[in-house]
């Protein structure tokens, strides 16, 4: 027997082996480990009961404003007045219609939250995983900065903001990301830093490759699962922000519908005209629980991955 | 002494745990019992286990490191094992034992020592207090878990020397776990060889090193290189066979040459051939008569070209503040293999760290043919890049696990070639996969999906993806089984007749230099104490370093005293 078919065999022999020994339906999965984690999460309730949650208020935000009685601004009945067959859930302190406010008004909270945290993940992930990469100087500045905007509480920092620049809503975006960036950063850098270590970076450094592409194309995909998790964490606190920063009358103006808005308007006459004020607080209330019990199920699923060691 | 040896995954260490009476979590033992002096261990109850445990039958583990607590004192762990079993001791005469039992491992007894704490130890030394507490109560048995696996050959050769004489002088069994065969060799009166969770062959060391009768043991025994002499290494083609993926009848047959349809039917009952030796396996005669298994390939005579393809002069370098090498001067000639070997801490893999360009903080010059390159393999030429390959140590960790060995591949061959259309990337990858004896099916894996030889294939594969001059070879071997290690060298072998490669070979297996190097520079504590052909160094060695290196590298040979040690 030659070496050369001793070797052959060995190859072909090893190759059934490793298709027997694991799952098919899992193959095509195997280099993007987001979608992989994301299908095991769907085992969970907890999974089930937040992604139905979150699909119906963002059904509400986006297509409410197609079945709502009347525009957002209409004077449809006296102030305050209660619930009646014109207005399903009475009307607001200025006697415009509750509910087709409330349909109207999640879309703002929704698309203002979302960018945020697109901002903010972005900018987190790539300061991150530049710090865990570099090792160096470069390290100490970019986390040293993060310390320094982590020290600030993130709800006076977009007060400040806004307050010296004025309500705009990209301004509303850009400082709720920054608020997120270091948080994420140090989360991806603490990923990031034991992935550094592994020879394969190495192995891109030998040959090369810009550093760019190494963080990018080695680093990146190695960390999706702490990069998911925080995803969605950053989702439940953007809205709770924006919600909030609305609610202080910095977010849009009235008379726009929206949600945060909404509890503001109608706080005072709350004893008289309740659904005002608790329609768009169960709104957000019920999109920040959904969008965690979502991030949560996803993080059990990416730790199971971890230790059942299919990394 | 019987020496337990089989590949990973073989189940030899969960044979050790049984005899102690421990199952690992998620193991039960199905049947059958484990008589010590006549008590069955399995109708003993779990506190008389206890007492069974470190008494009668005490364990030498695999990492000392890991296995003494970090936060005792020696001294208080050694009294621990004293107080749970030789309960009628005096505390006088425990510490007078204690005493006793250091000095039995040559390891002082003072005060000073048992104040110590396990990090304040060399890892030989905490191999030692290991061994002194499987001692100290004077056991019947004694299971040794591959004691010296993470130690360099020195250390070991005294800790087995410690083990030897221990157990002779206390009239003591011992299991010894191990999957080198040189050391089993050594060490061992008796030896039973594992496949797959099964016992294929046991006998006394002599004829089951010099007949082997089964051909699994054939096939390991020509996988192992050998100190005393040039030998070419076969691997054995295919894999192990894994718990759950056993395949009908004898475990072996989809990778041995004898197989036959009875093979196929049922496992093979023991033959008994006298003298103790037992044999599973239904052609035996057959593998008596025939020779075993001849390689090609590494040990043939090949022209080395007279240009030097990498040269390195009056290189010293620093990690941080420490001075890791001086005044390193080496050359390569055009398809030389020229080994560097050297124990832990000798200089070698910053070395090849220097030559790689991942290690950018030296003085003295690397040349590639005739330019100088800068430090850090970013500030190199492409070209330079190109012509020099790095192939890392583990295979576990060198390949991404998010990419697929094609893109893996791929991603080299468009960094250092004009890239070609997605069907020329294909086709070259298939090529690259084909040159180191893999599928091109292998191409849409995953690295989880391929065991250890195959990795370590790709890595290399990915290398010549390169076309390079010179490959740096950097412990490629010792993550892997012998078998597998054998294929890969057998590998490399072919790859520098076929593509004129020059090899740059850091190891620290004596054994392993003598089957595939052509020169050899011996290195210690940053400084190269010898250098210089495979055959001068193995039979004229003139540093001191170097002599006491081989004579403590066990070898199969020099113990069943076919050959003398080379050089002592």
């Amino acid at each position: 027997m030659s070496t050369d078919q001793t070797v052959d065999t060995a190859v072909d022999l090893g190759l059934e082996a490793a298709i027997e020994g694991s799952a098919p339906t899992h193959e095509e999965l195997r280099g993007h480990q987001w979608l992989w984690i994301m299908r095991r999460s769907l085992g969970l309730t907890r999974t089930r009961i937040g992604l139905g949650i979150v699909v119906l208020m963002v059904a509400i935000a986006l297509f409410g404003r197609f079945v709502a009685p009347h525009s957002p601004t209409e004077f449809v009945a006296a102030p305050n007045a209660g619930p009646s067959a014109n207005a399903l859930f009475g009307a607001d302190a200025l006697g415009r219609d509750v509910f087709s406010r409330w349909l109207y008004g999640g879309l703002t909270v929704l698309w203002l939250s979302t960018a945020a945290t697109i901002v903010g993940i972005v900018l987190g992930t790539a300061v991150g995983l530049v710090a865990a990469y570099s090792r160096n100087w470069l390290d100490d500045v970019l986390m040293r900065g993060n310390d320094v905007l982590l020290s600030f509480p993130a709800i006076i920092f977009i007060l400040l903001a806004v307050s010296a620049i004025g309500p705009k809503l990209w301004l509303l975006v850009i400082t709720v990301g920054l608020t997120h960036a270091p948080r994420v950063a140090r989360v991806m850098r603490g990923a990031g830093q034991e992935v550094v270590e592994r020879d394969f970076i190495k192995a891109a450094e030998v040959v090369g490759e810009k550093r760019w592409r190494i963080v990018a194309g080695e680093l990146l995909p190695n960390v999706t699962s702490p990069l998911l998790v925080e995803i969605g964490l950053r989702m439940t606190y953007s809205i709770g922000i924006v919600a909030a920063v609305s609610f202080l009358g910095f977010g849009l103006q009235p008379p726009t519908a929206d949600w945060g808005l909404m509890i503001n308007e109608n706080r005072l006459s709350i004893s008289i005209q309740p659904w005002a004020v608790f329609l768009p607080i169960l709104a957000i209330g019920l999109l920040t629980v959904g969008t965690n019990l979502v991030t949560d199920g996803v993080a059990r699923a990416a730790i199971g991955l971890d230790r059942g060691g299919k990394s | 002494m019987l020496g337990l040896v089989g590949e990973s995954g073989s189940g030899k260490t969960t044979v050790g745990m049984a005899l102690l009476g421990h199952v690992r979590r998620g193991g039960a033992v199905g049947g059958g019992s484990i008589r010590i002096d006549g008590r069955d261990l399995s109708a003993l109850s779990q506190g008389d286990l206890r007492k069974l445990r470190g008494g009668t039958v005490s364990y030498i583990p695999q990492d000392p490191g890991t296995s003494l607590n970090p936060a005792l004192r020696i001294g208080t762990q050694l009294t621990e094992i004293l107080e749970a079993h030789a309960t009628s001791m005096t505390a006088e005469q425990r510490t007078a034992r204690l005493r006793e039992a250091l000095e039995e491992v040559a390891l002082p007894s003072d005060d000073t020592f048992l104040k110590r704490y396990p990090h304040q130890l060399s890892g030989g030394q905490q191999q030692r207090v290991a061994i002194a507490m499987a001692f100290a109560n004077r056991p019947r048995v004694i299971v040794c878990d591959e004691p010296t696996t993470g130690l360099d050959v020195t250390t070991q050769a005294r800790v087995l020397e410690t083990v030897r004489d221990l157990c002779r002088s206390h009239q003591v069994a011992a299991l010894y776990v191990s999957h080198d065969l040189a050391v089993v060799a050594e060490l061992a009166d008796r030896v039973a060889v594992m496949y797959a969770g099964r016992i294929v062959e046991s006998g006394p060391r002599e004829r089951m090193f010099s007949a082997p009768r089964h051909p699994y043991t054939r096939r390991l025994l020509r996988a192992v290189p050998d100190i005393a002499g040039k030998r070419t290494v076969v691997g054995i083609p295919g894999h192990a066979a894994l718990p759950g993926s056993r395949p009908e009848g004898c475990f072996f047959h989809p990778r041995c040459e004898f197989a036959q349809d009875d093979c196929r039917k049922a496992f093979p009952p023991v033959t008994d051939l006298g003298a103790a030796h037992q044999v599973r396996c239904y052609h035996i005669d057959q593998v008596a008569r025939e020779a075993p298994p001849e390689g090609a390939g590494q040990a043939d005579a090949h022209q080395i070209g007279a240009n030097v393809v990498l040269a390195v002069q009056s290189l010293d370098a620093h990690y941080g503040s420490r001075h890791t090498l001086f005044d390193i001067d080496l050359e390569v000639h055009h398809n030389e293999c020229l080994a560097l070997v050297g124990e832990s801490g000798s200089g070698k893999t910053t070395l090849a760290r220097c030559v790689a360009g991942l290690h950018k903080d030296y003085t003295g010059k690397v040349r590639l043919g005739d330019d100088v390159l800068p430090g850090a393999a970013r500030s190199r030429s492409n070209q330079a890049r190109r012509e020099i390959q790095y192939v890392f140590q583990n295979p576990y960790a060198s390949l991404n696990p998010r990419r697929t060995v094609g893109q893996a591949i791929a991603r080299q061959l468009t960094l250092f070639e004009a890239a070609g259309g997605r069907g020329e990337v294909g086709r070259k990858v298939s090529e690259c996969l084909e040159r180191v004896s893999l599928s091109s099916s292998a191409a849409n894996r995953f690295p989880d999906q391929l065991s250890g030889g195959e990795r370590q294939r790709v890595a290399i594969a990915r290398a010549l993806a390169a076309d390079p001059k010179l490959l740096v070879c950097d412990e490629v071997t010792s993550a892997l089984d012998v078998s597998v290690q054998a294929a890969i060298i057998e590998l490399l072998g072919k790859l520098r007749e076929q593509m004129g490669l020059s090899l740059l070979f850091i190891t620290h297996d004596l054994a392993l230099i003598r089957t595939i190097a052509d020169r050899v520079i011996v290195m210690t504590d940053g400084r190269i104490v010898e250098q210089g052909t495979t055959e001068h160094i193995f039979t004229a060695p003139s540093a001191e370093y170097t002599r006491k290196l081989l004579a403590n590298t066990p070898s199969i040979e020099v113990a069943l005293g076919n050959v003398t040690a080379p050089a002592s």
